[in-house]
């Protein structure tokens, strides 16, 4: 039976499911290198200059893998307002002017584009693979569980433990998702699921003075891939600081999905929340952007830094309404505007100073304006 | 024997070092060009910083600025702190009441918005850098004159040319312009002035709510033709500090100071040996996986003092000396490319 070589486009850890399922099916499969700056250096040298930051990356991930001779790359998404809805067309168009010569596969909400998934339905499995789906799909559903449940459990206990144990429990984290990437079948995963979280309950905890919260909004991709982000995540974490983020891939996969084909109105919920700031969709993830930054507000959370790639126009506009709530609310907000040029100490170099500044007003709000503020070691 | 605390501040274009003692007095400050070897240049600062200090032991010693990380465990830095809450702790330690601070480096601009004395909002120059102090060295040079001259010509305009300050290309083209018509160069300097400055507050300062009292520091506020400019177009009283050149290490030296001021425990400075130690850095690559991590190589008198550039935390990781700042800023920078 012959099966095809095929690779997908790179989400930071949701690619490993999606890894699971081709292999599940019997496609040959090759999974793309982690983002660097080689990546970005191919990328950006065959899109357009002003393109965004997640298409160069995109681009210059698939000349990474096109050595190896695939024959076909997935993506998920790529329909909707982003370049006018030609996202997943340009990074077709951009390869085969390059003379490469293959198959790209955009998984589309079915909402809009059935007749498009049953032909890719029938193209790829109508030879019998089909009835190997739903195991697949399972196993893939399980992995995509397991790897979310391990980073909000992560990311909610770091601030818990001391920099020694913290560093322990992102090393453990890192092994686990080698682990989640090479299990094969749904009980295995079960079993690591378990015994990771088993272990990582054990560390000690070392309860700090103050916890202080951080969310990370913006453009989808920018807040899946770290590579894009400057693990910003790990960073966080790492200092002690309590993340969240507000995009998790099986969370968005629901509503884009299933709940588009059940024709729920999932965006209403968001635009609820984003009025008055924004009371339309306009394109991408802005008015979730809003949302999400309302919602970490109303939440309680300490600051909210919100990661958009440099030019998107969608994640401008919303910047501009985070800057306005974070004004009328006295939200703490950073909007990190990043492309191929940015730097890594200027991101870190931001995002400290953010947490310093965040930090601060946390403990002078506490204190009440009798308390000591110039020049506090803390800050 | 007061205590004495050292703050170094390593940056794209200058050097400073200011030696603090306990009571906050500065005892002796420096301000070094960088010229791209900024080890070479922390050890120069060094020499100095031994001399003023009468060769006593130092109490506590920070680092800050773009070269932070590197200078921190060259020196063995109890705090490694960002430029950005370094320069607002000197602007507050200056003027308790400033409510807003302008600092303009060689590479980078930054405005910080205080109020109550808490930082509030901060916003850096991203990936342009027109209206930073290189670009004003580039054109004093292509004019010929110093910067310092450059300055005070500046000051002696009767009717400042309108410039494009946006892009600091298009600024020496518009320049180039203006001087090619004959207008004179006083008034070229001036409206390049204006220009950027305008560039500044639409960039940098867009959004921001600038009240006085407004301290402008940084290497840029030497320049009498950029802070006059300010003033015009702010229409506020604009502050410079005594050492607003140094801000940056000033504030490093404040914070670490504040740390050890009324603690026993002992400083990770390596000692005033560092001074005569040859000091070096190499570049190599991680081939263990598909990152291809970009590695620095720190050597101090023949001996490797640190690692860093790895993302996995494998290379770094491995130097006692890089334990002892646990602390936000501490840790490795994710991306190697930095």
């Amino acid at each position: 039976m012959p099966r095809y070589k095929a690779s997908v486009a790179q989400l930071g850890t949701a690619i490993i499911p999606i890894k699971s399922i081709m292999l599940e099916l019997g496609f040959d499969v090759i999974m793309p290198p982690p983002v660097s700056k080689e990546t970005l250096m191919l990328g950006s040298s065959h899109t357009p200059e002003f393109a965004c930051l997640p298409l160069k990356v995109n681009v210059g991930s698939y000349l990474q893998i096109l050595p190896q001779e695939p024959e076909v790359i997935f993506m998920v998404g790529g329909v909707g307002p982003c370049r006018f809805g030609l996202y997943g067309e340009v990074q077709k168009e951009i390869l085969h002017s390059l003379g490469y010569d293959l198959e790209f596969v955009v998984l589309e909400p079915p909402k809009e584009h059935l007749s498009e998934v049953i032909d890719i339905f029938v193209r790829f499995l109508g030879d019998g693979t089909w009835r190997r789906l739903p195991r697949a799909l399972y196993i893939g559903y399980k992995k995509l569980i397991a790897l979310e449940k391990i980073d909000k459990k992560v990311l909610a206990l770091a601030p818990h433990l001391n920099a020694i144990w913290r560093q322990k429990l992102w090393e453990e984290k890192e092994a686990f998702v080698r682990k989640i990437d090479n299990a094969a079948g749904a009980a295995r995963v079960d079993r690591i699921v378990r015994e990771t979280m088993a272990k990582i309950d054990s560390f000690p905890r070392e309860e700090p003075e103050e916890i202080f919260r951080l969310m990370i909004t913006g453009e989808f991709f920018m807040v899946l891939e770290p590579g894009v982000n400057f693990h910003l995540e790990k960073y966080l974490s790492l200092a002690g600081i309590e993340v969240d983020r507000t995009i998790f891939f099986w969370d968005w996969f629901k509503k884009a999905v299933f709940l588009s084909m059940l024709r729920v109105n999932w965006q209403k919920e968001y635009l609820d929340l984003a009025r008055p700031y924004l009371s339309r969709f306009v394109g991408g993830h802005a008015v979730e952007s809003v949302a999400h930054t309302m919602e970490a507000f109303n939440k309680g959370y300490d600051g909210l830094i919100h990661l958009a790639p440099f030019g998107c126009m969608p994640e401008v506009t919303a910047m501009s309404l985070i800057r306005q709530i974070g004004r009328e609310k006295r939200f703490p907000t950073l909007s990190l505007l990043l492309d191929e040029h940015a730097s890594g100490t200027g991101v870190i170099t931001r995002v400290e100073a953010f947490v310093d500044l965040v930090k601060n007003r946390k403990l002078y709000e506490r204190q009440g304006r009798g308390g000591q503020k110039v020049c506090r070691s803390s800050f | 024997m007061p205590k004495l605390f050292l703050g170094i501040d390593v940056g794209s274009v200058s050097t400073n070092l200011v030696l603090l003692d306990e009571d906050r007095n500065v005892i002796d400050r420096i301000y070094l060009r960088t010229s791209g070897r900024p080890l070479q240049t922390v050890q120069e600062g060094l020499v100095r910083m031994k001399e003023a200090a009468g060769g006593e032991e130092i109490s506590g010693v920070a680092t800050t600025g773009s070269a932070r990380r590197l200078a921190g465990l060259l020196v063995g830095a109890d705090l490694i702190k960002n430029e950005i809450t370094t320069h607002a702790v000197a602007a507050l330690y200056y003027r308790p009441d400033v409510r807003t601070v302008i600092e303009i480096g060689g590479q980078d601009s930054k405005v910080i918005i205080i109020r109550d004395g808490i930082a509030l909002d901060f916003a850096m120059n991203t990936i342009c850098a027109a209206g930073t102090g290189s670009f004003l060295d580039q054109q004093a040079a292509r004019l010929g004159i110093s910067i310092e001259e450059f300055s005070e010509l500046a000051l002696t305009a009767d009717d400042p040319v309108a410039i494009a300050g946006r892009c600091a290309v298009f600024a020496e083209s518009d320049m180039i312009h203006k001087q090619q018509i004959g207008h004179p160069l006083k008034n070229i300097a001036a409206g390049l002035c204006e220009a950027l400055v305008k560039n500044y507050l639409n960039n940098v300062g867009k959004g921001k709510e600038i009240l006085p009292p407004v301290i402008f520091q940084g290497g840029v506020a030497a320049n009498l033709g950029i802070r006059r400019a300010f003033e015009k177009i702010l229409g506020y009283e604009v502050i410079t500090p005594e050492y607003y050149d140094v801000m940056g290490a000033l504030g490093a030296a404040l914070l670490v100071r504040e740390k050890f001021v009324n603690s026993g425990s002992p400083t990770a400075f390596v000692g005033w040996s560092l001074c005569e130690e040859e000091i070096s850095t190499t570049g190599e690559r991680c081939h263990d996986c598909a990152n291809n991590c970009e590695l620095a190589v720190l050597r101090r008198g023949g001996k490797i003092v640190a690692y860093f550039g790895d993302r996995c935390g494998k290379w770094s990781q491995r130097v006692p000396e890089a334990a002892a700042t646990q602390e936000v800023g501490s840790r490795a920078p994710a991306n190697p490319s930095a």
